[in-house]
């Protein structure tokens, strides 16, 4: 693995660093919001990776001249990743939107929005219901 | 240029792929706009109705191993988007629409009950845009395509579980649970995506095919495989991959949890099915090398541990859901043998179980509207007091165990056919073994409901005909397609035939 290597895959890198750091967010933190927030930084590294992707050396912003007189020597980067992106972050936005207006009932029904206080009420409830309706396994099996 | 090729036909025949997808689409939106709820039910009918005619249409079509390519927009693809559908597709659209439009006179008087009147039009606005997202998502044959349906059917889907929250709050959190590995498992499934597009340049799914084909050792191809299979392994509830099931069933209000486990893991599989046969090719090193040593694994362990869970559940909603993370497992367990036979397994084990549990969550949704709960206390002895609705319980059960004169018996014997002709044979005795813990868990429903002593104190009586006659209907299907399988199975080796063979020309 030269310096070459890993220089030229840069992009790559990066994509990979804040990746695991939004996943990292999901899985750790507690807290609902603190979760979208890494979802967000988990779905923004995967949207970086796409428009690295369409970089093409030397390459300028794909728009044709008006007269449509086009240069052959002239090399465009590809639009396509980014049309897709565009997408996928609508998508995001309203996955981000759901989960936080999730949150805003969650935090009316439950009075906290803590992962760990919501799992207690939880498991208190189950264990209510399994006092009145019979033992079950439940849970996280 | 020859413009016929270009522009998409003049009939409306031809025009069917999209409609199908698109009728439930533009129906979403009206029913908002006309704000009743009675208007908002007949309009989700209509289109389901419709999606459904359109989708048997093209199945016949396409029995005989016929593809139908619609061009959107009339562009020509690799360049524009392209619907394509084939025996594989069809079977499975057919399903979707078929289970949605038998569950919706269903739904009417089942919601009336667990959800308040005021959101009764928002609610038909969701199902119909959810089903637009799974039709889709099967219809298309563009693979970025496949990840903006399936956002549209997951994102309508949270909102429908999180509904079941009037009854109980934990539908919120399920809701939210389900939102975070789904969406998880759609990003991974984006970035796959993306690394198969880096390498071929191309989102059409046969183009691609065409391409990887070369590419068996490109390690970027190895990746987007890896990333493909966890991500829709997360969306179809492979085993280690369900968390999200069982609470997103258990609090979502019965219509959706009956709709959900009949199509939404489904179509899921369908992905998996295409990307695995149809853009890879089944003969790559590094793909047999995951049927073997990780689904294969995987699909046995969900058949048991998932159905030993499912016996010790006192909650029906939540023993079905575990069942149908085993059931999962059986279907995984036709893919990984990569087979035609195991492939005609698992599609044709996707449309049994889609009916059949279809009926049995419908069943459920029954008792918690007369009961008021579906723990099996409540049940005890509603075999004399509701005994239409226990009977087509009963033929569910049978048809889940697998016993012969029912759906899944046929699924079960392809799938044990396909397991010997590998000389598997631990293989099938495994699959009749871990079919007597489906027998263990539906018994004891059925001695609720018919050897304890019924609570005389109540008076009960049978839910309504529109919830009934649905039941039934789908709960005679489980029945008619134990004997008749000229449909099932035959669609479903055509589909698994233009699977393997190149539903790649």
């Amino acid at each position: 693995m030269t310096l070459d290597f890993i220089l030229g895959h840069l992009n790559y890198w990066l994509f990979i660093i804040l990746m695991m750091i939004g996943f990292y967010i999901v899985v750790a933190r507690g807290n609902y919001i603190k979760k979208i927030v890494g979802l967000n930084i988990f779905q923004a590294a995967v949207f970086m990776f796409y428009i690295s992707l369409s970089k093409v050396e030397g390459g300028t912003a794909p728009i044709f001249p008006i007269d449509m007189n086009i240069d052959p020597q002239v090399v465009y980067s590809n639009p396509l990743p980014h049309v897709l992106i565009l997408t996928a972050i609508v998508v995001g936005i309203a996955t981000t939107s759901l989960g936080l207006a999730l949150i805003v009932r969650i935090r009316e029904e439950y009075g906290t929005i803590e992962e760990d206080e919501i799992l207690e009420i939880e498991s208190k409830l189950q264990s209510d219901e399994n006092s009145t309706e019979g033992a079950s396994m439940g849970g996280r099996a | 240029m020859d413009s016929a090729a270009i522009l998409p036909g003049l009939s409306i025949i031809d025009q069917l792929p999209l409609l199908a997808v698109v009728l439930p689409m533009l129906a979403a939106p009206l029913c908002v706009l006309f704000g009743n709820r009675h208007i908002a039910w007949l309009l989700a009918f209509l289109a389901s109705l419709f999606s459904f005619l359109f989708s048997f249409h093209m199945l016949l079509q396409v029995m005989d191993g016929d593809v139908l390519s619609y061009h959107l927009g009339g562009w020509a693809p690799p360049m524009g988007i392209e619907y394509r559908i084939d025996a594989a597709n069809a079977f499975v659209l057919m399903l979707i629409s078929g289970i949605s439009t038998v569950i919706l006179p269903y739904a009417r008087r089942s919601i009336a009950y667990e959800i308040t009147k005021v959101s009764h039009t928002l609610f038909y606005c969701c199902y119909l845009l959810c089903l637009t997202g799974l039709l889709g998502v099967v219809a298309t044959g563009d693979a970025f395509n496949v990840f903006v349906f399936l956002e549209i059917s997951a994102l309508s889907t949270y909102v429908l579980v999180a509904m079941g929250a009037e009854r109980d709050r934990r539908a919120l959190t399920a809701a939210y649970d389900y939102l975070i590995m789904g969406t998880i498992g759609a990003t991974f499934f984006v970035i796959g995506i993306g690394f198969l597009y880096s390498v071929t340049g191309t989102l059409n799914m046969v183009d691609m095919a065409e391409r990887i084909s070369t590419l068996e050792d490109n390690r970027t191809v190895q990746a987007g495989f890896a990333f493909i299979v966890v991500g829709m392994g997360l969306k179809a509830a492979i085993y280690p991959l369900h968390l999200w099931l069982p609470g997103s069933y258990t609090y979502a209000p019965s219509v959706v949890t009956a709709f959900l486990a009949a199509t939404a893991t489904k179509a899921a599989i369908y992905v998996l099915i295409r990307f695995m046969f149809s853009v890879f090719q089944p003969e790559f090193i590094f793909e047999l090398h995951t049927f073997k040593w990780i689904l294969m694994p995987l699909a046995i362990l969900a058949m048991f541990a998932a159905s030993l869970i499912a016996v010790f559940q006192t909650d029906l909603k939540r023993l079905l859901a575990y069942s149908s993370v085993a059931q999962v497992g059986y279907m995984i367990l036709g893919i990984s043998l990569a087979s035609k036979t195991g492939l005609s397994a698992a599609i044709i084990h996707l449309f049994n179980h889609g009916i059949t549990k279809a009926v049995l969550f419908m069943v459920v949704g029954a008792f918690l509207m007369r009961v008021g709960g579906s723990f099996t206390k409540y049940l005890n002895g509603l075999g004399k007091q509701m005994p239409i609705t226990c009977a087509a319980f009963v033929v569910g059960g049978l048809s889940l165990i697998g016993v012969p004169g029912t759906a899944g018996f046929i699924s079960k014997w392809v799938l044990i056919d396909a397991a010997l002709q590998k000389d598997l044979w631990w293989l099938a005795v495994l699959i009749v073994l871990s079919s007597l813990l489906a027998v263990i868990y539906v018994w004891k429903v059925v001695e609720v409901l018919y050897m304890k002593q019924p609570d005389e104190t109540r008076v009960l009586k049978e839910v309504p005909y529109s919830m009934l006659v649905p039941m039934w209907v789908l709960a005679i299907a489980c029945i008619y397609f134990g004997f008749d399988t000229d449909l099932t199975l035959r669609s479903a080796t055509v589909a698994a035939e233009s699977l393997l063979s190149g539903g790649i020309k």
